[in-house]
């Protein structure tokens, strides 16, 4: 196989530790039992060697990335090796001071998330009262002069409040916003037949953006929509590919070419403390499983379209079949789209369970139950 | 902002728009503009435009100072036309 390109996104987990409880998160249901931290020195290892690989984008995430104290020096370190840093945060445990400090440390990007567009809903799925101090953050965010995505997660229960979110980001000033429909990983899926919005949500909410596009209420704000692909019948370009563009790195230093990835059972995902990550991108077997088009199955292995979605996404045909190098289900080509059908089925029914909220008392309950 | 005009003006004074940053980058061998989490990697004769676009010149103060720099080429036109196009896309202030 020919050497891969440049992992141009870097993304660095520097914590799972976060003060809300989303039901949605992406990060493991079992984060509780997560490694050590890596520290600050680590961090900036990571990071040097991920600009020599050629990363240019840098995400810092987590958890929330705030409850990091030393924060602010790896921004200045980020920015000082060139990376366009972007912090990804819900707000929570911000102050105007800190959007100042990161601003001096040279920090390029701000992306707040909100879980609703009122304060009622939204302090209900994050599990805590956010919303006051999340406009507030958002306030001091652009006062600093940052460019500013707000960002909004949209599932059964808020995506009937798309126009209220398109206005509450114009009155925030947001640069971007972006709807990203729920995708149905870690808590997610957990979630799953409890947060499903149905098709006519979807095609509502569709039309709102439209009509707010084409009023021009805000032309200068770029609206980012992202609809989910259960309700597509072709997957899509998961990661634009297996280890082609994308790494993670989680807070404990372990390596991954996704968020979820830890879901494929039997693959060993190095860590930076033990590997170079240039080993780790160009060498490790992990990332190499399912670069190229050689893993592939029928249909995709003499499909037309393999180089446009790369089969799709492989935890999700990890997660619906059983089989992490099948063709993602949602693909109208799959033997196994009825998986999807079903699912789109029992979020239909009325019984609705109750959501599970991301807290480490659940991850541990979880973790628990499957290892019994 | 300029909205649907065809070419730039003369006398406006581009300059990269907020959260925009041009560097060179090794990896991509090129010129880049990296932006809330994306990056436009940038052919050799923007990178000689945008490189001009500080703020401190209008656009025809860039235009000769390209000429002086690539005396047989034509370029006047190009370069209204890159810089319209680039702030209808948003990342260039003029
Ligand atoms: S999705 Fe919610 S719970 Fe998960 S890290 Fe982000 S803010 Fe915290
Ligand atoms: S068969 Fe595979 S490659 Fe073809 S469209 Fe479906 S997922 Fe994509």
């Amino acid at each position: 196989m020919s050497e891969p390109g440049a992992p141009l996104w870097l993304l660095a987990e520097l914590t799972y530790k976060c003060p809300l409880q989303c039901p949605y998160c992406s990060n493991p249901v079992d984060f509780a039992h997560t490694g050590v931290e890596l520290d600050t020195d680590q961090w900036i290892n990571v990071l040097r060697e991920g600009r020599e690989l050629g990363a240019a984008q840098l995400g810092l995430s987590g958890g929330e990335p705030i409850v990091r104290k030393d924060l602010e020096l790896i921004v200045a370190e980020a920015r000082k090796l060139g990376y366009y840093t972007n912090l990804i945060t819900s707000g929570i445990g911000m102050s105007a001071d800190r959007v100042a400090s990161l601003k001096e440390a040279g920090l390029d990007h701000i992306q707040v998330s909100f879980q609703a567009s009122s304060s009622e809903l939204n302090n209900w799925i994050a599990g805590t009262d956010s919303f006051d101090h999340k406009l507030e953050m958002a306030r001091a965010v652009k006062d600093n002069g940052f460019p500013m995505v707000l960002c909004f997660v949209t599932h059964k229960e808020n995506i009937d409040q798309v126009d209220d979110m398109l206005n509450l980001a114009t009155r925030l000033d947001a640069d971007y916003v972006e709807l990203a429909t729920t995708q149905y990983y870690g808590w997610a899926f957990l979630n799953r037949d409890v947060l499903m919005p149905d098709r006519t949500q979807l095609e509502s909410a569709e039309a709102a953006v439209n009509r707010f596009r084409d009023q021009k209420i805000n032309d200068a704000m770029k609206i980012y929509y992202v609809i989910p692909d259960y309700y597509e019948n072709r997957p899509k370009p998961c990661m634009s590919g297996w280890g082609s563009l994308f790494m993670l790195v989680t807070p404990d230093g372990t390596a991954l070419p996704c968020h979820s990835a830890r879901v494929i059972p039997d693959i060993e995902y190095p860590n930076v403390k033990d590997m170079p990550l240039s080993d780790i991108w160009k060498r490790s077997d992990a990332f190499n499983k399912f670069r190229g088009f050689d893993w592939m199955q029928e249909p995709c292995r003499s499909c037309a379209e393999k180089e446009k979605d790369f089969g799709g996404c492989r935890c999700q045909a990890y997660m619906l079949t059983g089989d992490a190098a099948a063709t993602d289900p949602v693909c109208d080509k799959s033997p196994n789209r009825q998986v999807i059908e079903d699912a789109i089925n029992a979020s239909r029914q009325p019984e609705a369970k109750p959501l599970v909220f991301r807290n480490a008392k659940n991850s541990k309950i979880i973790q628990s139950t499957v290892q019994d | 902002m300029s909205n649907t005009e065809q070419s730039a003006q003369l006398t406006q004074v581009p300059k990269l728009a907020n959260g925009y940053r041009l560097q060179w980058e090794p990896a991509q061998d090129s010129f880049v503009v990296l932006y809330p989490e994306g990056m436009k990697v940038l052919s050799g004769s923007a990178s000689e435009i945008v490189q001009q676009c500080t703020g401190e010149q209008n656009v025809a103060a860039i235009i000769k100072s390209l000429e002086e720099k690539f005396p047989d080429v034509e370029l006047a036109k190009d370069v209204l036309d890159f810089i319209a196009g680039a702030s209808a896309e948003g990342w260039l202030d003029v």
